[in-house]
């Protein structure tokens, strides 16, 4: 007896709950922004990283970094204000799809333009020139790329960063991969790994970090060529030559030197100049 | 206290037990220790590292709201795969091959595929074929991903609790001359779904413990992909997993808590069906009575 | 169609995978023994630990238990497993340490319900007859205790081989590690996703029917 009436109460609970998601759903249909690109009381959606410092961090007051300063700058000039953005976390693997699906207006989020990905996607700018680097303690010994066989380094699984270290620059060099780069810092702070590797504007991202300051260095080794671009959906045009007006605006006013100074300022990084539109180092 | 794989000990049995007992609380001393040396010795109990738990900003923006989601997803799950468990499980045993066949091979297909995988589908499946907003869509990808794969196990939970039921029951059910339906949900169920709590709440604490895939690759803000925005912005990392890990340990003790009490209830004029071994909290198990057997609830 | 698979090892890398899931199993299947025993021995302490144990680890998410075999157990207590020097095999050996520590967890209490189906008679024979507890448990007990949990246990096993994905979190060479290179590569999420998803069901739906079918024909008789 007493079982039916909690099977009941279950029951009736699914079907509450069901309505009451199916009632949810309709009333906030935002597409990501795909309605028109002259802003009035639209929203734009835009896809970043939460957890990369210095490119695009979540914060108790909002969000930071290089990425974000760039997305909102470039969101302004397609005629949304700050306050009509909303920040989306689209994570490595799940960037093209979100772009497919329309999830998202664009990804500014540390998108790496390759042959494979332009297959999927299409790519404004790019608007930052980063390099494959190390981040060591300040003291470390380690200056070149030579030196890295038989030393432990640390990156995350998977990435274009470990791949390129166990096949090319350092295949006798241990590397241990972890999920998030946050994991590797707490390895380089507790001396478990020698140095991290990864693109040279993530690794400023943490050396700039009020709790890292004064801890951490960058090599300066130019390892790989990273050409940030901001991801759009294939086939979308006309939002990827405004957003390439709207890049050539921000390097030109300035703006791009104040993000780039704001964001990795404190940690001694040494930037590219803005790249060219449509120029790709490879 | 007396269980039936021991005799009640006698005086050199119990100044062994003792020694026992004290070697024992010796090694655990000496690991407590241990771990408290290595941790203080790699500065990891220095203050600026706890220090951001106790600022109510940090629950705010990132603990709080990823909790709420955690809970959100975990509590839609289980209240969707339960009643698909058991009609999975149902239909599984059913007399007709069209209904069997089908109902094993979906449990079978859905109990062997990567869960974080069958969220990347849903994730998809909604994006192509409906209409959910953006926002709501991964919530709705995370609870389809669990829901498919826990019924499946459910399914076979609760298929192995009625089959553990004595024949007795369905021969005294059909004497009084119910129907095949009504035997089964009348007779047969809620003894099997009583007997196999224990086994259902481990896989509720599976589906608790699962939310967290999906931070993994469609972007959910459960709570441990929380933990990785708070880890990036405090610089707290070995804490912040201290922090979380005890954040789950205590949701999952409530809900097991709950579920023995809910299990107390429902078993009290359950008269047992058979005897049997246990250590002294049988109570907390004597689902084991009918083939607990099938107790474990796996983890995915 | 499955061009993006060209170059890369994933038959190797779902033998990792294998690898990863055979040892852990092996490991969790004694551990979990133990702490089944514990958990009915007649020391309150021991009692108290296995309880406590089971109660504790089953809680956590497997993540947690992995990523802490690395930065906590391997970078802050030194626990090294005889490979301070080489991280491949480090992680290796730290993954499955993780896995047997989680799945024993969910072992111990597949067995504890085991024991709990061996008729009281059985043992209060045993005892009649003056063996010991330890005796009582491995000569008497554990045995029916056994064969009365293989399809639970087929369930444990099957969860830990598509567990043994979280090992990505630490690196390990495994079918979720290349599943994503590849997507860092190819740009194509649900393609390479659809290829690993067959691979674990090619890897877990024999051993469930295996043992489902093992469990049928070992079942005690009463």
């Amino acid at each position: 007896m007493k079982l039916r009436k909690v099977t009941a109460a279950a029951a009736a609970a699914l079907v509450l709950s069901l309505t009451a998601t199916a009632c949810g759903s309709d009333d906030d249909d935002s597409d990501a922004g795909s309605g028109s690109t002259a802003g009035g009381g639209d929203t734009i959606k835009i896809g970043i990283k939460y957890d990369q410092p210095g490119l695009g961090l979540k914060e108790p007051n909002g969000y930071s970094g290089f990425d974000v300063d760039v997305a909102t700058y470039v969101a302004k000039e397609l005629g949304y204000d700050a306050d009509q953005i909303e920040w989306v976390e689209t994570k490595s693997a799940d960037r093209e799809s979100a772009l497919a699906r329309g999830d998202v207006k664009f990804i500014a989020a540390t998108y790496s333009i390759t042959e494979e990905r332009q297959e999927k996607v299409d790519f404004a700018g790019p608007y930052l020139l980063a390099h494959q680097d190390l981040l060591t303690k300040t003291d470390s010994d380690i200056t070149e790329a030579t030196d890295l066989n038989g030393k432990r380094l640390c990156s995350v699984t998977g990435s274009t960063s470990a791949q390129n270290i166990k096949d090319e620059i350092a295949p006798d060099a241990q590397l241990r991969e972890y999920g998030t780069y946050s994991e590797c810092i707490a390895g380089l702070q507790s001396g478990a790994v020698d140095a991290v590797t990864t693109d040279d504007s993530i690794l400023a991202g943490y050396a700039a970090q009020e709790q890292y300051k004064g801890q951490f260095k960058l090599a300066g080794l130019k390892l790989s060529n990273e050409n940030y671009g901001i991801g759009v959906k294939k086939g979308d045009t006309e939002t990827v030559n405004n957003i390439n007006t709207a890049l050539e605006k921000m390097v030109s006013d300035g703006a791009w030197d104040t993000a780039v100074k704001d964001n990795f300022g404190p940690a001694d990084y040494k930037n590219e100049p803005a790249p060219k539109i449509g120029d790709i180092v490879s | 206290m007396s269980s039936v794989l021991y005799d009640a000990p006698g005086p050199r049995a119990k100044r062994r037990n003792i020694i026992l007992s004290v070697v024992f609380f010796a090694l655990l001393a000496l690991l407590a220790w241990w771990i408290y040396r290595a941790l203080d010795d790699k500065g990891q109990l220095e203050w600026a590292l706890w220090e951001p738990f106790t600022e109510s900003e940090a629950w705010t923006t990132y603990l709080l709201p990823g909790l709420g989601n955690t809970l959100k997803a975990a509590g839609l799950s289980m209240i969707i795969a339960l009643p698909l468990g058991a009609f999975f499980g149902i239909a599984r045993m059913s007399d007709h091959r069209w209904v069997r066949i089908p109902a094993g091979a979906v449990v079978e297909f859905f109990r062997a595929i990567p869960v974080l995988l069958l969220m990347l589908f849903a994730n998809e499946f909604y994006a192509r074929s409906t209409d959910v907003s953006t926002d709501d869509r991964p919530l709705y990808a995370v609870v389809t991903g669990l829901v498919l794969y826990n019924a499946s196990v459910l399914a076979e939970i609760v298929r192995a609790g009625i089959l553990a039921l004595p024949k007795g029951q369905t021969e005294a059910a059909q004497a009084i001359g119910l129907r095949k339906g009504q035997t089964m949900t009348n007779v047969l169920l809620p003894q099997a779904v009583t007997a196999m709590l224990p086994a259902i709440v481990s896989q509720l604490v599976v589906i608790v413990k699962d939310t967290a895939l999906g931070g993994v690759m469609i972007g959910f803000t459960e709570l441990l992909n929380s933990r990785g925005t708070l880890a990036a912005f405090y610089a707290t990392v070995i804490p912040s997993f201290i922090v979380v890990a005890i954040m789950y340990i205590i949701l999952n003790f409530i809900l097991t808590s709950f579920a023995s009490w809910l299990e107390g209830r429902l078993r009290r004029s359950k008269r047992s069906t058979g005897a049997v071994l246990g250590a002294e909290d049988v109570e907390e198990l004597n689902a084991a009575e009918i083939g607990g057997a099938y107790g474990s609830g796996a983890s995915a | 169609m499955f061009d993006f698979l060209e170059g890369y090892d994933v038959l190797g890398a779902f033998w990792t995978t294998v690898q990863l899931t055979l040892l852990s199993a092996v490991g969790s299947l004694i551990w979990g023994t133990l702490l089944a025993a514990m958990r009915v021995s007649p020391v309150p302490l021991m009692r108290g630990f296995g309880t406590a144990y089971v109660n504790i680890v089953r809680n956590i998410p497997l993540t947690v238990i992995i990523v802490f075999t690395s930065i906590g157990l391997a970078d802050i207590f030194r626990v090294t497993l005889g490979a301070a020097d080489d991280f491949e095999a480090l992680s290796f050996r730290l993954s499955i340490l993780g896995f047997v520590a989680y799945t024993a967890a969910f072992v111990c209490e597949a067995i504890r319900s085991g024991i709990n189906t061996v008729p009281v008679g059985q043992a209060e024979a045993a005892r009649a007859i003056g063996l010991s507890f330890t005796q009582v448990l491995w000569l008497i007990v554990l045995p029916q205790a056994f064969r009365s949990v293989i399809g639970p246990l087929a369930n444990v096993l099957i969860a830990l081989t598509k567990n043994t994905t979280v090992a990505a979190a630490i690196g390990v060479a495994e079918a979720a590690t290349l599943m994503k290179e590849m997507i860092e590569n190819e740009a194509q999420t649900l393609a390479i996703g659809a290829v690993f998803a067959f691979g674990f069901v090619v890897l877990t739906l024999p051993t469930g029917l295996f043992l489902g079918w093992l469990s049928k024909r070992l079942a005690v008789k009463r």
